[in-house]
């Protein structure tokens, strides 16, 4: 289950982490994915979490599922997490099959949810005094 | 036994076939054709006024109707002397789109088809009338080649029919459900008509591939021009607004008619999610209020 190269990159960007799927997922490799991303975003005290699934054409069941336990994981572990690039088919037949994607928030692409976690984090300091995120080489 | 018998026919059966079809056919079929040449001014002259007399091709003026009879004609005896149907099928096609557009029906073309067969076929009764076998002998020649023209051009015709009528399908299809950008990342989607289930999938098509493409952030989708939608409808908008939300794109629906909004009501369809305003201006002024425009307007008076 833990071989094999990862067929998810989690890359780190200041205080966000982007996984960028890049293919489709068994039901092993998403419990991998979904072990790495949260204990990643420990390691990595983020405050965002986009998860891009732009080369998805396929997204059933247990990946949406997946997907949903992971934003509720991250926010427990105090990152908002935002799903982007759902292809337009893909989005409508989640829609049928009635697989929304709870309360996470979506955008249309990467750049969007970057923005979209940027919009975020500001009204987040503008209501507390936290510091700003750290910059960490 | 049964081999014996099945032994049997083709012995019998092939030399009949064969006098009836190859051999003398052939010569019959090119005497035929010989005869129809040599009257050909006569018959056609018969012809067209049958057609005229069964009110057919009405929409055509005598000219033409002069000039396509001769070309029909010719085009008949050449099939009946030479058999070759793909020529006759390529000249169908090309009447067909020719008198289509003019509005002849398929009735019109089918009947002056059969009234040649019929005018060549009495012309064959008369010349052979007082040698029965012979006549039935050339008969048999010609009915099965008639037939088969008859046939052809009926089928040539119909299929160019629809032909058109797919095309013209593609045309409103394609036409029916625009995705208009009317400010950067602002789509408008206006339906005109009735939105059946098949134009329900197309517009949800249209509209995500749309968002995509000019990766909107806010749709507007005015129904004004909707008179009615069902249930099945109703939901498969839902679902629509439900997918743009999945692919970062807030809908607004307006210009809900009462009795569209009564449909919703009484089907149950869950609401809630569904951003809705009276009317497109509207609309579009939410539309910009979610994009952080500020129309404002210029005054005259004071700026110059």
């Amino acid at each position: 289950m833990n071989g094999g190269p990862a067929l998810v990159s989690i890359m780190r960007q200041g205080s966000t982490l982007i996984a960028s799927i890049h293919t489709a997922l068994d039901d092993s490799e998403l419990v991998r994915f979904e072990h790495d991303l949260v204990k990643q975003i420990g390691e990595h005290r983020s405050r965002g979490v986009i998860i891009d699934v732009a080369a998805l054409d396929v997204i059933d069941s247990f990946a949406a599922l997946t997907l949903r336990r992971i934003a509720d994981m991250a926010r427990l572990r105090g990152a908002l997490t935002v799903l982007v690039g759902i292809q337009p088919e893909v989005a409508f037949a989640m829609v049928r099959l009635g697989m929304g994607t709870g309360q996470i928030p979506t955008a249309l692409d990467l750049e969007e949810g970057v923005q979209l976690l940027a919009e975020v984090a500001a009204t987040r300091n503008l209501g507390s005094s936290r510091s700003q995120p750290q910059k960490r080489t | 036994m049964n081999d014996r018998t099945t032994d049997h026919q083709p012995v019998h059966a092939a030399p009949e076939h064969d006098s009836a079809r190859s051999g003398p056919s052939g010569h019959l079929l090119s005497q035929l054709v010989a005869h129809l040449r040599e009257h050909r001014t006569r018959l056609q002259e018969e012809w067209s006024q049958r057609i005229q007399q069964a009110h057919l091709l009405t929409a055509m003026t005598p000219q033409e109707m002069a000039a396509e009879t001769t070309s029909v004609y010719d085009n008949y005896v050449e099939v009946l002397e030479t058999g070759n149907v793909e020529a006759l099928q390529h000249y169908a096609r090309d009447l067909s789109e020719r008198i289509i557009p003019r509005g002849v029906e398929t009735h019109e073309v089918v009947g002056i088809v059969l009234l040649l067969r019929d005018v060549l076929a009495r012309s064959l009764f008369e010349k052979y009338q007082r040698d029965f076998s012979m006549l039935n002998e050339v008969l048999d020649a010609y009915e099965p080649a008639a037939n088969r023209i008859a046939n052809t051009v009926a089928v040539s015709f119909v299929d160019e029919r629809e032909r058109v009528i797919r095309q013209q399908q593609d045309a409103i299809r394609e036409l029916s459900t625009p995705v208009l950008p009317v400010r950067e990342r602002l789509l408008i989607l206006p339906i005109i008509g009735v939105l059946d289930s098949e134009r329900a999938k197309q517009l949800t098509e249209q509209l995500l591939s749309g968002i995509r493409k000019h990766r909107a952030k806010v749709v507007v989708i005015d129904i004004t021009g909707s008179p009615d939608v069902d249930e099945a409808v109703a939901n498969h908008l839902v679902q629509t607004v439900d997918a743009s939300r999945l692919m970062g794109a807030s809908v607004i629906i307006t210009g809900l008619s009462p009795k569209i909004a009564q449909t919703l009501v009484t089907i149950g369809v869950d609401l809630s999610k569904m951003n809705t305003i009276g009317d497109l201006q509207g609309g579009l002024e939410e539309a910009e209020r979610l994009l952080g425009y500020a129309v404002t307007r210029k005054e005259v008076d004071s700026t110059s």
